[in-house]
């Protein structure tokens, strides 16, 4: 059985809604959590993310300013911050395919629907802890694999494109400056 | 399970990396088994839980207030998207709250209140009775919470909301199928792992 030492790890929660935060910072602390900051819109969670470099993102989606997906968005940017893999639980009370999909799409890491429960959160942090993905990186994408398991019965085409990628081989600076002509 | 070791790593192919960054929550995985006499991680979240639910109440009283005032705001200030925004988050939130709380039963109202405010094409389309009566039904729901017949009357009341908004919706977005679908479509259970 995988054990989680929680108080190795930093978490921020990011909701509008300040008894959420006080039942997440609750649940978290009942785990084991010493370190785990708040942030009250998505400004304030991006500033906080930047500052506190957590290890763990837990956000809500319906925000004022902006909203948990568009943070997410900000923080799944190569080079732009200090740790773009980060991981992100998203939660929330929207819970409709649609919904869940576009969370994917952004690069969400856990998606889990309100109503909270200790084991449900619980569930989600263990498997971002102990089962880390990949992260895939497209001209459209950059987030976690969004392929979690392997299907056996898939009989489509292969969207991603195997072998090697197209190099084309640049001479390095100093070669260009020596050449001739 | 042994902690795995740090396998940072970036592999290209034609249209995409794949990339293992380094693990940094590997320090917290521990494979030291549990003490004699030592607390499962959830039963002690799940008993701090328990010992914060005293305020609960208090909490939701809040929250209804907070719909109420969202709702006269909406209604005063004449649909822009600021008040509609709040009103949906109000909503929203008692939606995702309301079983925490120990009020299952306001959940299904809010969350009628919420479909009506998002799939309505034009804020200013949204009817303000309807609104209205779902914030109503929203509040009586808890305030007769303790009656032993509260939780068969909020599920009529809700079901004929529900109804209702149903109706609605589906007018209002007659030309609109791709609506349509997620309005229909959103009574079936969602894809969301339990």
């Amino acid at each position: 059985m995988v054990r989680i030492d929680f108080n190795r790890l930093r978490f921020l929660v990011i909701d509008d809604n300040a008894h959420m935060r006080r039942i997440l910072r609750t649940l978290l602390h009942g785990f084991g959590a010493r370190e785990v900051y708040e942030a009250e819109d998505g400004a304030a969670g991006l500033e906080a993310f930047t500052h506190h470099v957590p290890d763990i993102v837990i956000t809500d989606w319906a925000m004022p300013i902006f909203d948990g997906l568009e943070l997410m968005q900000m923080i799944r940017q190569p080079g732009a911050n200090a740790n773009p893999y980060v991981s992100i639980i998203m939660l929330t009370g929207h819970s409709e395919k649609k919904r869940v999909t576009a969370a994917r799409d952004a690069g969400v890491t856990e998606f889990l629907a309100k109503p909270i429960s200790a084991k449900g959160l619980y569930e989600r942090l263990v498997n971002v802890i102990a089962n880390p993905r990949p992260f895939i990186k497209t001209k459209t994408y950059f987030g976690p694999d969004r392929r979690r398991n392997v299907n056996p019965t898939y009989a489509g085409p292969e969207r991603r494109k195997g072998g090697k990628a197209d190099v084309i081989r640049q001479a390095p600076l100093l070669e260009k400056v020596r050449a001739p002509g | 399970m042994a902690p795995r070791k740090n396998t940072a790593a970036i592999r290209t192919f034609g249209d995409h990396e794949v990339i293992v960054p380094e693990n940094k929550l590997r320090k917290a995985v521990s494979t030291k088994p549990m003490m004699p006499g030592e607390e499962d991680p959830v039963a002690r979240a799940e008993k701090a839980l328990a010992e914060l639910s005293s305020e609960f109440g208090s909490w939701m009283e809040s929250e209804c207030e907070r719909l109420d005032n969202a709702r006269r705001a909406f209604n005063k200030d004449g649909f822009d998207k600021e008040s509609k925004d709040a009103l949906f988050r109000a909503a929203h939130d008692l939606k995702g709250e309301a079983a925490t709380f120990g009020y299952p039963a306001v959940a299904s109202a809010a969350d009628s209140l919420c479909r009506l405010i998002e799939y309505t094409p034009e804020t200013t389309r949204v009817p303000v009775k309807l609104v209205d009566q779902h914030v109503d039904a929203v509040r009586a729901i808890y305030r007769e919470y303790s009656r032993s017949d509260a939780k068969d009357l909020a599920a009529l009341l809700t079901s004929r909301l529900r109804d209702v908004t149903d109706e609605f919706l589906i007018y209002e977005n007659r030309g609109r199928p791709d609506v349509l679908e997620q309005i229909i479509g959103s009574a079936s259970p969602s894809i969301v792992p339990e």
